[in-house]
């Protein structure tokens, strides 16, 4: 049922924990990739290997390892450049996870050290977010409508789990600087059309930014494509490692932009009462940086590049049609998000009638070693619209197969037995 | 089948037939406690009597089986007994829970309370079991003034 040539038993492989025993000798049923994805043996065999034989720190040591180092940094910038087709590596900027790229633009805004009209943020102007966001799509965009006196709004959601745009022209106005929605929802699976928000964003003047880290390692994503002026993702939810993520800016915007965390490399020269500032990207990456987690995140966007990231696509797709199918023969199973497998990824959220998802989970866990995540997955904002304090969600990925689906279904079913 | 020996038969029992739940009059304090990491709430009243006999602890609240059984429980062993003596279940209790599974409870102090002692070797849960245990200590400190 997957794409011709998607091998997924050979790709597994590549995983050797999904081949792991658990205690009380359950095997394995990784189902929380959305949360964050295992790592091949390629991303790890890269890093250790770095460590090993060629570790230094980057940009300032002139020694045979410093170079080295230096050297399979930048090259892992190229890699992710090349990733998500951006039009310059420059505009790829290293932070420590997708909250610190979402962050880093929030700073920008409201900044007086910068100095850009595009970046001028008061009262009376406007961030416009949305209700299916991450909370690190939100606390930021709030404490910059704190810091500034602007105002927070945000795009609603449909009963089905869909960004309600109904509103988009009044929503998205005059007096909006910033619009920032995820290209993903990490709960419902909801993948957002883009270009009709972007199109009215343009038509105002506002800048748009795109979390992109459920649709990043999940799809081809090309930001030039996108057209967006920011794009955000993380490392280790596209089979590379933790502390590690990602920040697209166009090239003119980041360079308008003050810089966020002052520090080592990032400066030109330093006096003591001022300093000029390094050119991007570097100006955003202060401090001696995540290395070998940037080296690890080049080889999984290699590894993720040498798959094909349309033959994932179509994986997943197949997979989540399977749950969108199988899941609903669960008695008392509600999906909170799209039921059809169109403009959704492999994330699947659900609630079963009268049992609470901490109760699903640790049964799943314990019985099965089916791992799920249960809570409100940081969107508690979203769990409030839908009226529920939380959920169970499955998120599928590459190396994820029908059979686990129909684990999981033997799984719920077992569950009710116990509480039904 | 580590999991099945969490929920013991007794604690999916009070889960499905919860004791004494629903706010009553008259009540001495109200507290409503929440754990921000799952989102159970609970709202606990507790009526004390002049001679320190607690006269009743009604509840209400959302969340899984473990803080919900663990409510229920907790008004049975509360209910009709001291302050002092319920307290000391409170104790031992607690100890039992954040033992990590290496406390060996006293059974005679926590009567049904043992059921829960297969709790402790899951961390992540031992908050919802002490959910309503905490709710009704504080509540007890409220109503002394």
């Amino acid at each position: 049922m997957s794409a011709p040539g998607f091998d997924v038993e050979r790709i597994r492989k590549d995983f050797p924990v999904l081949g792991r025993e658990l205690p009380g000798g359950r095997s394995l049923v990784y189902l929380d990739s959305g949360n964050s994805s295992q790592k091949p043996t390629q991303v790890v065999e890269t890093m250790r290997d770095h460590l090993t034989w060629h570790y230094g720190n980057v940009g300032r040591a002139l020694h045979v390892l410093g170079s080295e180092s230096t050297e399979a940094y930048e090259a892992a910038r190229d890699k992710i450049a090349g990733f998500v087709k951006a039009p310059s590596r420059d505009e790829i900027v290293f932070t420590k996870n997708a909250s610190e790229a979402l962050n880093l633009v929030a700073y920008a805004f409201g900044n007086p050290v910068g100095e850009d009209e595009r970046f001028r943020m008061g009262p009376g102007d406007e961030i416009v977010i949305s209700e299916m966001e991450h909370h690190s799509n939100i606390v930021p965009w709030q404490l910059l409508a704190q810091r500034t006196g602007a105002t927070l709004r945000w795009f609603p959601v449909t009963d089905e789990g869909r960004l309600d745009i109904e509103g988009l022209d009044e929503l998205v106005n005059e007096r909006t600087k910033i619009v920032s929605i995820t290209h993903q929802s990490n709960v419902l699976g909801t993948v957002n059309s883009v270009s009709p928000i972007l199109a009215r964003a343009r038509e105002v003047g506002a800048l748009m930014m795109l979390d992109a880290s459920q649709s990043v390692p999940h799809q081809p994503v090309d930001v030039t494509e996108l057209g967006v002026d920011f794009v955000a993702f993380t490392g280790h939810k596209m089979v590379g490692p933790s502390g590690i993520g990602v920040l697209w800016g166009r090239r003119e915007l980041l360079d308008a932009m003050p810089p966020f965390l002052g520090g080592g490399e990032m400066i030109e020269a330093v006096w003591m009462d001022h300093s000029t500032y390094a050119p991007v990207p570097h100006k955003f990456e202060a401090g001696t940086p995540p290395i070998v987690e940037a080296i690890g995140l080049g080889a999984a966007a290699d590894y993720l590049t040498a798959i094909g990231m349309d033959q994932i696509k179509a994986h997943e797709k197949a997979l989540v049609a399977y749950a969108l199918e199988a899941l609903p023969e669960v008695p008392g199973l509600r999906i909170i998000g799209p039921r059809t497998p169109i403009a959704r990824g492999g994330t699947i959220s659900f609630t079963l009638e009268g049992i609470h998802p901490h109760d699903v989970g640790q049964i799943l866990d314990d019985v099965y070693g089916i791992a799920v995540r249960v809570g409100h997955h940081c969107a508690r904002p979203l769990h409030l619209r839908f009226g529920i304090p939380a959920t169970t969600r499955a998120s599928f990925y590459l190396y994820n197969t029908t059979a686990e689906i129909d684990a999981l279904v033997r799984g719920l079913h077992h569950v009710q037995k116990v509480f039904g | 089948m580590i999991g099945e020996s969490m929920y013991q038969e007794l604690i999916l029992e009070h889960y499905k037939h919860p004791q004494g739940r629903g706010l009553r009059d008259p009540y001495d304090a109200e507290v409503h406690h929440v754990n921000p990491t799952c989102g159970d709430e609970v709202t606990l009243r507790v009526k004390v009597a002049d001679g320190g006999k607690v006269l009743d602890v009604s509840y209400d609240g959302q969340g899984c089986s473990i803080s919900q059984a663990a409510a229920s429980v907790l008004h049975e062993l509360a209910t009709g007994s001291t302050v002092e003596e319920s307290l000391s279940v409170v104790e031992e209790f607690t100890r039992l829970m954040q033992g990590r599974g290496q406390v060996e409870p006293d059974e005679d102090v926590l009567g049904d309370a043992v059921a829960f002692a297969g709790v402790a070797k899951f961390p992540a849960r031992v908050k919802c079991a002490l959910l309503a245990w905490m709710a009704y200590k504080d509540a007890l400190m409220r109503s002394q003034g």
